[in-house]
């Protein structure tokens, strides 16, 4: 183990090992194969949060495992960028398929140890070839990068209700299509996908690299469908970490599942060993949703507006039925003239969970800006992902939200994915082995 | 176009007599007109077509076997000035009202439903009268909410005839004429959108658009006609048969008749900042639907809805628009000339009268010239509410 400078209170040992500082991108390479082994170790742990949390220093120098008994990435503490992308697969067969996943697997497990995409890296390879690493960032740390793949409905069964790898009876029942929800704005462009990457870094160089790398690997066999940068976190998943704020400048996700609600994270985020799909044990389901936000009309509303949509105060984040930030939210009391305090269409009564059956997802979304539109408005939003054992638990959510929402009336939902996310792969395996057993 | 700035102050007859003589006991006497006006079934006859500035008192009779209502419009014949409403037949009612000089309309709506009879209109001289506004504030916010649900009332009461006139052409199988009644019908309607999003599930029945809609529900409403007349080309869209026509028209028909009633109930009252909201909220509507064309993704009358949505603003606007004048003059000068070059914008590509261009007829700079206009009416028109109020 290296030492470690900030004890994190929850943390594992093996989790996430911040090094020394000055170290170079190879440099790092001894330290990490510590930090991999201790995780492997984990994988024959029983311990569901075996690498739930973070170290303090979220800073550039963390590094989280890639092999272990769940994915990266999930329950680790949100980084600061995200690039997500979905990919289409070609028209390989299923063992084709399996070499292009092993192939992500480990390239995706060089580039979390702050390593080059291939074995060369960026300038050790023949000198009349391209590099087997794009380079960009050849003096970055890991900049605690992780890498987290998934599989789309499409990947089991096509559009055309084709069985292209013989996946068809492997299909978890609970990758669900999901239901078109009243106001979807959903465009083809932005949606579905047979696998996805979300590749998540304090740094946005770290995660660009990451994508363009994997995109680069799978050319031939895989292209890009889609993909998204997002800028800024707008969910903690550690209670260590700060309630981040998203564009319409509220905190989001003070009531996040956290990594150390260990009884949380079991009941609701980790597929247990009892799923009719063996393979999904230990893994997740992530949906994404591109939320397009009119900050435009929503930066003109009051401030009491705004604060009666969302439901909890602009500065604090305290909920409107009182308290600060991290107060329960009382969705019951009233002014003494028996208006609720919390509005009846208040975001935040809309997506809680005793609104919703007890519903509850660890989010991990982010804000994005890409540029602008034909109108001059900035084409901002969230980009909103969450992991939950059964998709269900956001279509409950969804349902609530987009019938009543005060919220809509400043979002769209514009683009929509969801995933089956496979547990970790076990050191020197690759992710979605299970699926070719 | 110019717009008259007078009778903000108007009175309801009730209150006349009472409210001037509380606040206003040294008022110069320069104008007090008396004007009789009589309601019959096919005309509002007024004794006079002009007014000295100041008091002017309207005596109503009703020669109708209907109760009726009389109405003194501001120039954009929208805006109620003053008005006196439930009016039985031989029952004479009196509407006294402070006039400034300007140009105004004056109509009767015996039955209390459509667009009105006798519309003619009014010129008010300048007399010289001190024709400031009457009351305290509080009198004057009373007196702007209780014109502004006049308002209401009458848009909806265009509407329900409008309505039904559209719904008859649709039943009929003429989908020329429906298709020509359209816009403008929903007209009425897109006037007063936030006041019908207020009554809960009239708003999502009569104007979801299709992905508005939930899964399981049936979509119903303005937009479910809409494509029925103006179908897909492309895919394999299936037209309406004659009693799903039937059905829908009746659904909508009963859904504006609800809400003709929860305007009309006499507990229907808006607050003065529910009135400046209703104008942002109007503006909004443009910046979110309209102006990006998602409204009216079938018919591309979109601009009719903006007009609307934008008359709408500039009627809430100009109902409290003299009591923010006191508050914050910049603000309201700065309002002003937004108002009139939004409206100067959008003339260029029509007017509700004689129709306008289609949404999909514009080049993606003429909608991101509009663009820039609503938000540079917008955004001051956001701080109205806090001038208002505060």
């Amino acid at each position: 183990m290296a030492p470690r400078d900030h004890d994190t209170p929850g943390a594992e040992p093996g989790e996430a090992t911040p090094p020394r500082g000055g170290l170079s991108r190879r440099g790092l390479l001894g330290l990490v194969g510590a930090g991999a082994a201790g995780a492997a170790a984990g994988v024959a742990g029983t311990s569901a949060v075996a690498q739930a949390t973070a170290a303090t220093s979220s800073g550039a120098a963390a590094t989280y495992p890639f092999f272990g008994a769940h994915q990266s990435g999930i329950v680790t503490a949100a980084q600061d960028r995200l690039h997500f992308a979905a990919f289409d697969v070609g028209d390989i067969d299923r063992a084709e398929l399996k070499v292009l996943l092993q192939d992500w697997s480990a390239a995706a497990a060089r580039m979390t140890r702050g390593d080059g995409a291939g074995p060369e890296g960026p300038v050790g390879g023949a000198y009349d070839a391209p590099p087997d690493d794009t380079g960009e960032a050849l003096d970055l740390p890991a900049a605690g990068l992780t890498v987290t793949f998934g599989f789309g409905p499409t990947l089991f069964t096509d559009a055309a209700g084709r069985d292209r790898f013989g996946l068809a009876s492997r299909r978890p029942v609970e990758l669900i299509d999901l239901p078109h929800f009243p106001g979807d704005a959903l465009v083809d462009t932005l949606t579905g996908g047979d696998l996805c990457i979300q590749a998540c870094s304090d740094d946005p160089q770290v995660a660009v690299h990451a994508i363009r790398n994997l995109s680069r690997i799978a050319f031939g066999r895989a292209s890009l469908r889609w993909s998204q940068l997002g800028f800024g976190r707008t969910s903690s998943t550690t209670r260590a970490q700060a309630t981040p704020r998203n564009l319409f400048g509220f905190k989001d996700g003070t009531s996040n599942v956290k990594a150390e609600d260990t009884g949380e994270v079991a009941a609701h985020v980790w597929v247990g060993d009892d799923s009719a799909q063996s393979w999904m044990s230990g893994g997740s389901y992530l949906v994404a949703r591109k939320i397009r936000m009119t900050i435009e009309t929503w930066d003109r509303a009051s401030l009491r507006e705004q604060e009666r949509v969302v439901g909890r105060t602009k500065g604090e984040g305290a909920p409107l039925s009182g308290g600060t930030e991290f107060t329960a939210v009382d969705l019951e009391k009233s002014t003494s003239d028996e208006v609720p305090l919390i509005d009846q269409a208040a975001h935040v009564r809309l997506a809680h969970r005793d609104t919703n059956r007890g519903a509850v997802m660890l989010r991990r979304g982010y804000n994005f800006v890409d540029g602008n539109d034909d109108l001059g408005r900035l084409n901002a939003g969230l980009f909103f992902i969450s992991f939950q054992r059964d998709p269900e638990q956001f279509v409950a959510v969804q349902n609530s939200l987009a019938a009543n929402d005060a919220m809509n009336e400043y979002i769209k939902h514009v683009g929509s994915g969801i995933f089956a996310v496979p547990p970790g792969a076990a050191s020197g395996s690759f992710v979605g082995a299970g699926l070719f057993d | 176009m110019h717009t008259t700035r007078g009778g903000i102050a108007a009175l309801t007859a009730a209150g006349a007599i009472l409210a001037l003589s509380a606040c206003v006991p040294n008022s110069p006497a320069g104008g007090e007109a008396a004007v009789t006006v009589e309601s019959t079934v096919d005309d509002c006859a007024v004794s006079t077509a002009t007014a000295p500035s100041g008091i002017v008192t309207f005596d109503v009779t009703n020669a109708t076997d209907l109760t009726t209502e009389f109405y003194v419009l501001a120039d954009d014949e929208l805006r109620i000035v003053g008005e006196v409403e439930n009016i039985a037949p031989g029952a004479p009612r009196a509407l006294t009202v402070q006039l400034t000089p300007g140009e105004y309309f004056t109509v009767c709506k015996p039955g209390m439903v459509g667009d009105g009879v006798g519309k003619s209109s009014f010129t008010v001289t300048d007399s010289g009268a001190d024709v400031s506004p009457v009351g305290g504030e509080a009198d004057r916010i009373e007196t702007a909410a209780t014109n502004y649900v006049a308002y209401v009332k009458d848009q909806v009461a265009q509407l329900v005839t409008g309505t039904d006139a559209f719904l008859a052409a649709y039943t009929a199988g003429d989908d020329e004429t429906a298709r020509s009644l359209y816009a403008i019908t929903r007209a009425n309607y897109e006037r007063i959108e936030p006041v019908a999003e207020s009554f809960g599930d009239l708003d999502p029945a009569m104007d979801f658009r299709e992905a508005d809609v939930p899964a399981g529900d049936e979509w119903s409403g303005w937009h479910r006609i809409e494509k029925d007349l103006w179908p897909p080309t492309d895919a394999g869209y299936v037209a309406l048969t004659a009693a799903e026509r039937q059905s829908f028209s009746e659904r909508l028909a009963t859904d504006t008749a609800a809400l003709y009633d929860a305007v009309h109930d006499p507990g229907y009252s808006v607050t003065i900042d529910a009135i400046s909201n209703g104008a942002i909220g109007l503006m909004d509507e443009v910046a979110t639907g309209k102006i990006t064309g998602e409204e009216e993704i079938w018919s591309h009358t979109d601009l009719w809805d903006f007009s609307a949505n934008l008359e709408g603003a500039r009627v809430a606007y100009e109902g409290v628009r003299d009591i923010v004048e006191e508050k914050d003059a910049e603000l309201v000068a700065e309002l002003d000339d937004e108002f009139a070059a939004l409206e100067a914008d959008l003339a260029a590509y029509g007017s509700l009268d004689t129709g306008f261009v289609y949404y999909d007829e514009l080049t993606p700079e003429q909608v991101k010239a509009l663009a820039d206009g609503v938000n540079a009416l917008a955004e001051p028109l956001s701080r109205l509410t806090a001038a208002l109020v505060g």
